[in-house]
C-alpha cells in the first residue's frame, strides 16, 4: 500500500483565501456602514450649523433667509436617514464631498497628501519590524542578561513618552544643538521639487522618532516570544543535534515565535496612524496629519469622516493581509475550514 | 548498631541559580520605591499647589520671556514669561484629573457592556462583542479627533473622546471574567441553593470582578491622560490659556526654535515621570493579581 503523494504544499495553504476574503468582506461592510453611521449621528448631533460655517463671518450680516436657502440647497433640514443615504450614496460613487475647511474636493485633498502619509507609516514600521526583532532576538538570547535589561528598561521608559514630546526634544538635540538634520518640512524652503535625496534627509527624524515610539511593544513582544520558545521542544531538540546556536535561535525560535507577530503587526496599525498624525504636525510634514487637524478645528465634516473612514478601510486591508500572509506562513493555519 | 556508617549525606539541595538582581523596571524593590515616591509627592504637589503656590492662569510677564533655568525660575521661563515649573505642576493637576476621570467613566461605559455581554450571553453577547471589535479596528486617535471636532472643544469633549475610545478593553475582560466564573462551583451552588439571577450576580460574581476592574481603570490612566495630552498638544483639548501639559508642550514649540528648549520639554518630562512611575505601580499590581500574566507586555 502506498501512501498518496501529498499534495503541493503550496496551493494547500492558500486553499481557502478566497472563501476567507469573501467571509471578511461579509464583516467589513456591516463594520464601515455602522461606523459610518456613528460618525454621521456624531456629526448631526454636533452644534456647528453648516450654513454659518460657509458663510464664515458673513453669517453675521445674511439674512435668516438666506441661510435658509443655503440649507434648504443643501437639504441639512431633511430627516437624518435621507441625509444619511445621500451621504453614503455619494461616497460609493466616489464624491467624498467637500472640505469646508480647505475649500476644496475632499478627493483632491486625499490624493495630495495619503501619499506621504502612507511613505512615513511604512518606512516607520519597515525600521520598527526590523529594529524589534534583531533586538529582542538578541534580548532574548540573552535574557537577564545587561542587554535585556537596558532594553526592557528603554522600553518601559519610551512607553511612557508621549510621541509628539520625543519628536520635540529630537529637533532641539538633532536639529537645533547638533545641526546634523532639519527641523521640519519635507523639502528645503529652497527647493523647487521633491529632490528624493532632499526628502529622504528630512524624513530621517520623523520616521525615527514614529518607529522609536512604536517600538516597546513590538521588543517586548518579540524578545518573550523568543524566550518562550527558546523552551520549546523542537528548539530543545535541534540544540541537541548540536546545531550551532545562531542556526537555532534565527532558524529555529524566531521561526515560531514570528508567526503572532504577523498579527500583532495588523492590531498595532491603529497606533501607527495615530502615531503618524501627531509626528506630521510636530515636524510640519504635508501628510494627512496636519489637514486632519485643521479639519477638527473647522469641524470640518466631510474631510473628518473621509479620512476617518478610509484609514479604517486601509486598518481592515491590512488586517486581512496579515491574517493571510499568517496562513502563508503557517502550515497549521488553514483558512478554508 | 552504634557503628552504622554516617547516614550517606543527603543530596545537596537543587540549588537554583541566583536571581538576577531585580530590573528596576520590572518591579524590583527600588523599582517600586522610587515610583511610588515619584507618585506621592507628585499627588501632593498637585494637591498643596493652589494653596502653597497660587497660579494665575492668565497673568503674563513680557519682560522676563524665556528665561533660561535658575534658582528663581527652576525650570525658566515661556514666551510669555510664565513660569515653567509652576505651571508643569498645575498641567499635571488638570491632566491627571482629566484622565482619571475619563478612566472613570470609560470603565462605567466597558463594564457595563462587559457585564451585559458576559452574563446575557447568547446573540446580545455576539453583538456587543462585533461593536467591540469595530471600535477596536479604529486609529483610536483619529476617531478621539473626530469626536471633539464634532462636540467642539472643551472639557466634556475631550473626556467624551477619551472614554468613547478607551472603554474596549474593560469590557473584555470583565466580561471574559464573567464567562469564566460562570462556569466555577461555587456559582453552580449559589444557583441550585435558590438563588436569584440578580443574587448570584452581585453577590457571588461582582465581588470577584471588582479587582480586575480597579486595575484595569488604573492601568488606564496613563493611556487617558496621553490621549488628553495629544489632543491638547494638537489645539484640541481644553483652552489653551489653561496650564495642561498638552498645551504647554504646543505652546513650548515657538520657543523651542529660538533655544529655549524647556517650555516644551520640562512639562513633558514632569508628565513620563508621573505616568511611568503610575505604570511600574500598575504593572507589578497586575502582577500579584496574576502571576501567569507578566505585565511586560502591556503597562
Amino acid at each position: 500500500m502506498t501512501a498518496p503523494a501529498p499534495p503541493p504544499v503550496r496551493r494547500r495553504r492558500l486553499a481557502g483565501a478566497g472563501v476567507m476574503i469573501r467571509r471578511r468582506l461579509l464583516v467589513a461592510v456591516p463594520v464601515l456602514a455602522a461606523t459610518s453611521m456613528g460618525m454621521f449621528a456624531l456629526g448631526a448631533a454636533s452644534p456647528i450649523d453648516p450654513a454659518q460655517q460657509y458663510a464664515g463671518a458673513a453669517a453675521f450680516t445674511t439674512s435668516e433667509e438666506n441661510l435658509d436657502q443655503l440649507r434648504a440647497n443643501w437639504g441639512v433640514d431633511d430627516p437624518l436617514p435621507v441625509q444619511y443615504a445621500r451621504w453614503v450614496g455619494n461616497l460609493l460613487r466616489g464624491d467624498l464631498g467637500w472640505s469646508t475647511s480647505r475649500h476644496e474636493p475632499v478627493t483632491s485633498v486625499l490624493a495630495a497628501r495619503a501619499g506621504w502619509t502612507l511613505l512615513l507609516v511604512g518606512l516607520a514600521l519597515a525600521l520598527v519590524l526590523v529594529a524589534s526583532v534583531l533586538l529582542g532576538t538578541l534580548a532574548a538570547y540573552r535574557r537577564g542578561g545587561w542587554f535585556d535589561r537596558a532594553l526592557r528598561s528603554f522600553a518601559y521608559a519610551v512607553q511612557s513618552m508621549p510621541v509628539f514630546w520625543l519628536g520635540l526634544a529630537a529637533i532641539a538635540v538633532f536639529a537645533l544643538t547638533l545641526g546634523w538634520l532639519p527641523a521640519g518640512g519635507l523639502t528645503d524652503l529652497t527647493a523647487t521639487g521633491t529632490d528624493p535625496a532632499d526628502v529622504a534627509r528630512h524624513l530621517v527624524l520623523p520616521v525615527t522618532v514614529l518607529a522609536i515610539s512604536q517600538a516597546p511593544w513590538f521588543v517586548l513582544f518579540v524578545r518573550d516570544a523568543v524566550a518562550e520558545s527558546l523552551r520549546d521542544d523542537h528548539v530543545l531538540a535541534a540544540r541537541a543535534r548540536g546545531l550551532p546556536g545562531r542556526t537555532v535561535l534565527f532558524g529555529h525560535a524566531l521561526r515560531t515565535a514570528l508567526l503572532p507577530f504577523l498579527t500583532l503587526v495588523g492590531t498595532h496599525l491603529p497606533e501607527l496612524v495615530g502615531g503618524a498624525v501627531l509626528v506630521e504636525t510636530v515636524f510640519s510634514l504635508p501628510g494627512l496629519g496636519a489637514v486632519t487637524v485643521a479639519a477638527a478645528l473647522g469641524a470640518d465634516f466631510p474631510l473628518l469622516a473621509a479620512t476617518t473612514l478610509a484609514t479604517t478601510v486601509v486598518v481592515l486591508a491590512a488586517n486581512l493581509a496579515t491574517d493571510l500572509g499568517y496562513a502563508a506562513a503557517d502550515p497549521r493555519v488553514r483558512l478554508d475550514d | 548498631m552504634t557503628d552504622l556508617a554516617p547516614p550517606p549525606a543527603a543530596p545537596p539541595a537543587r540549588r537554583l541559580p541566583p536571581r538576577r538582581p531585580a530590573i528596576l523596571l520590572r518591579g524590583g524593590r527600588a523599582g517600586v520605591g522610587t515610583a511610588a515616591a515619584v507618585l506621592v509627592v507628585a499627588v501632593l504637589a498637585c494637591l498643596l499647589a493652589p494653596l502653597l503656590w497660587p497660579l494665575d492662569q492668565s497673568a503674563v510677564d513680557l519682560a522676563r520671556t524665556r528665561l533660561a533655568p535658575s534658582p528663581e525660575h527652576l525650570a525658566g521661563t515661556d514666551d510669555l514669561g510664565r513660569d515653567v515649573a509652576l505651571r508643569s505642576l498645575y498641567g499635571l493637576r488638570v491632566s491627571l484629573l482629566v484622565g482619571v476621570v475619563a478612566a472613570l467613566v470609560a470603565t462605567v461605559i466597558g463594564g457595563l457592556v462587559g457585564a451585559v455581554a458576559g452574563s446575557v450571553g447568547g446573540r446580545v453577547d455576539r453583538v456587543l462583542m462585533r461593536v467591540v471589535d469595530t471600535v477596536a479596528a479604529l486609529p483610536h486617535l483619529l476617531l478621539g479627533i473626530f469626536i471633539v471636532a464634532m462636540l467642539r472643544p472643551s472639557l466634556g469633549a475631550v473626556v467624551a473622546s477619551i472614554a468613547l475610545t478607551h472603554w474596549l478593553s474593560t469590557a473584555r475582560i470583565v466580561r471574559s471574567e464573567l464567562l469564566s466564573l460562570r462556569s466555577r462551583p461555587f456559582v453552580d451552588a449559589a444557583i441550585s441553593g435558590g438563588a436569584s439571577r440578580a443574587r448570584v450576580l452581585t453577590r457571588h460574581l461582582l465581588p470577584h470582578v471588582l479587582p480586575r476592574l480597579a486595575l484595569a481603570t488604573t492601568l488606564m490612566v496613563p493611556h487617558a491622560v496621553w490621549h488628553e495630552t495629544a489632543l491638547s498638544f494638537l489645539g484640541l483639548g481644553l483652552p489653551p490659556h489653561l496650564a495642561s501639559i498638552g498645551n504647554m508642550i504646543n505652546d513650548g514649540q515657538r520657543s523651542l526654535l529660538t533655544g529655549a528648549w524647556w517650555a516644551s520639554i520640562v512639562p513633558g518630562l514632569a508628565l513620563v515621570a508621573v505616568t511611568l512611575a503610575l505604570a511600574v505601580l500598575t504593572g507589578r499590581w497586575r502582577d500579584r493579581l496574576d502571576p501567569r500574566v507578566r505585565a511586560e507586555l502591556h503597562l
